[in-house]
């Protein structure tokens, strides 16, 4: 493809450099909590761009993507605890498998509309979450446990400091995002937005609606298990309410919804947003008492739903407009 | 073949309750298509105010699911007021659905933060372990009570939307909005009831329930999700559907708990579900 350099991509490889050369930056990672934070932000504001692929850009909002989340968690899990090897393998076959089952749920799924597509997914959870939990061989409900092994690529693990996986974080979040931007941008991307916006439309000019929106389900999930293994990395262990919940679940979408569905920059202004509110509540407002973050969480969620559904990225094009006018006035 | 029919029986009573519960679910979901999400946690709500009104001034469940009623009938009301109101008809089909997604985090960890996450339980109530024996056959007494008000409910419902004329309005205003304002109906007066009742059928069941069943800040959340499966099993807004697949439901899950295991009771329920809906895609007695 040759096309002319635009001058948003430039925003995003500066984005991408400024993020590269944040480690150098002195005592900004070497605080572990602030570092925890920037590790954090990465790996969320990628699950909500792999969820935005599907919900956002193909219009199917899909509550199920803890379970291939769930499953990328456990193909790492399983190769560290169960097979005492890297986790690399497993994280590869944790992935693939993810993509398998999201081909499998969206046959029935996908049939249905509206609500009830929303509800069967919910189902899935449950059905993926329980089954997890009476599964002995991959640890049932105690889940697994790392055993702590040297500071290394090898085995993806760092007990010492975290760069390591903020390098890793970024790798993931680079990955995702370069993948939706260059999705965004060719032709599977238009078919996704003709799906969203009109299916009978998309299908009257030739669209396979149903080969998209399983391209589209199948690579969301791939990316959405990806996150998941290095959620399982990150956390030394893994368990189905872990991983596998209604609440893992309404991340995905909350991020991206918060953000801007169905924009690129959205899911990570959501990150940007959520996760330091979220990890700061719970830091310097736990005197007073259990669940204060959760409310805060709630609030905003309220609050944004009524006041801007569209998210940041439609906050953000209100100001524009609010302002534009009061220029041009100006200009006059 | 006791055995099975005392499963039968415990279905049934468990599949009542479910009834109950989703009956305002159904409601909701039928005049507005709006799913309210923090449904179970209304539940939660109504069963905190029982378990209180029973702890602190022994008010015995069977008096206080009226309190607990008209607390949650306000509760709705403020709910559609404060939040639904402003984010239907939006170009977001998911903001209500979201929007009370959050008011359930906000529930449930408000009430986690003031309650503890501890179970608590009313004893000493008037039908704490009464039994009714025959043939061999144990009925236990709260959730009989439980059931024979489900029903009553459930009637009271169905009389309301059949043949009272706010029910017509009602039914006018699920069929077609504008239409129904058109020949004079107050549709945001209809949408503030239907919120209200649809919280006030809770109501009574959360009024009911901590006799019985623990009361705890997550109580809501499995009961919230057993409420959307029902709904969508019986049917957009059919509250006959919505009571046979409370049944239905019911007794998948005693017979799946006793003759299966009792971990995979709630596995039985929902693939029973993504089974019916593959055939089915707008539930039984949906069109």
């Amino acid at each position: 493809m040759n096309r002319t350099f635009k001058p948003t991509d430039l925003l995003w490889y500066g984005l991408l450099a400024a993020l590269a050369l944040l480690p150098l930056v002195p005592r900004l990672l070497a605080n572990s909590f602030t570092a925890h934070v920037c590790i954090l932000i990465l790996l969320f504001a990628s699950m909500a761009q792999s969820w935005n692929l599907l919900g956002g850009y193909c219009g199917q909002v899909s509550f199920g993507h803890s379970v291939f989340f769930g499953i990328g968690a456990y193909g790492a899990g399983i190769a560290m605890v169960t097979y005492q090897s890297t986790p690399w393998i497993g994280i590869l076959v944790g992935a693939l498998a993810a993509a398998a089952a999201s081909a499998l749920i969206s046959y029935p799924c996908f049939r249905l509309k509206g609500h009830y597509f929303a509800i069967a997914t919910f189902a899935i959870v449950e059905i993926f979450n329980r089954l997890f939990m009476v599964w002995d061989w991959i640890g049932g409900a105690m889940g697994l446990d790392y055993p702590i092994l040297d500071d290394s690529w090898k085995h993806f693990m760092w007990s010492t400091n975290k760069t390591g996986y903020y390098y890793g974080a970024l790798a993931l979040f680079v990955l995702v995002f370069s993948l939706v931007r260059w999705i965004e941008r060719h032709r599977l991307g238009y078919y996704l937005r003709a799906v969203r916006e009109g299916q009978e439309t998309a299908e009257s000019l030739g669209v396979d609606s149903t080969r998209v929106k399983l391209s589209a389900m199948a690579l969301s999930a791939f990316l959405a298990a990806l996150c998941g293994a290095f959620f399982a990395q990150y956390n030394y262990r893994v368990d189905p309410p872990m991983v596998m919940s209604l609440d893992m679940s309404m991340r995905f979408v909350l991020i991206t919804i918060l953000g801007g569905v169905g924009t690129f920059y959205g899911p990570l202004l959501g990150a940007v947003i959520l996760i330091p509110l979220q990890e700061y509540t719970r830091a310097y407002m736990s005197h007073l008492g259990t669940g204060v973050d959760l409310i805060v969480f709630g609030l905003i969620i309220i609050l944004m739903m009524v006041k801007q559904p569209r998210g940041i990225m439609g906050v953000l094009a209100d100001l524009k407009r609010l302002s534009g006018p009061a220029r041009s006035a100006e200009v006059k | 073949m006791t055995t099975f029919f005392q499963v039968a029986i415990d279905g049934i009573l468990a599949g009542m309750l479910y009834a109950i519960v989703a009956a305002g679910l159904t409601l909701i979901w039928g005049v507005m298509d709006v799913i309210n999400f923090a449904h179970g946690d209304f539940l939660m709500v109504a069963m905190y105010v029982s378990y209180w009104l029973g702890f602190l001034w022994k008010v015995d469940p069977l008096v206080s699911w009226i309190a607990s009623a008209a607390f949650i009938f306000l509760l709705g009301v403020v709910t559609y007021k404060l939040i639904v109101s402003r984010c239907i008809g939006g170009k977001s089909a998911m903001a209500p659905l979201l929007a009370t997604f959050g008011l359930s985090m906000l529930l449930k960890n408000v009430c986690l933060n003031r309650f503890s996450p501890n179970f608590r339980i009313l004893s000493g109530t008037w039908l704490d372990g009464k039994k009714w024996e025959a043939a061999g056959l144990v009925f236990s007494m709260p959730q009989v009570v439980t059931s024979l008000f489900s029903l009553a409910v459930i009637l009271v419902l169905w009389h309301l939307i059949r043949k009272t004329r706010t029910g017509w309005s009602i039914q006018a205003t699920s069929m077609d909005r504008e239409a129904a304002e058109l020949m004079g109906i107050n549709t945001e007066r209809v949408y503030v009831l239907v919120f209200g009742i649809g919280g006030a059928c809770l109501g009574v069941a959360g009024g009911l329930m901590p006799s019985y069943l623990a009361t705890h800040p997550e109580v809501g959340s499995l009961f919230g999700l057993i409420a959307f499966v029902i709904v969508a099993l019986g049917g957009f807004g059919s509250i006959p559907g919505s009571l046979l697949a409370a049944l239905l439901i019911g007794l998948v899950e005693a017979f799946a708990g006793f003759y299966i295991a009792p971990v995979f009771k709630y596995v039985a329920v929902f693939a029973v579900y993504l089974a019916v809906i593959m055939v089915r895609p707008k539930g039984l007695f949906g069109w």
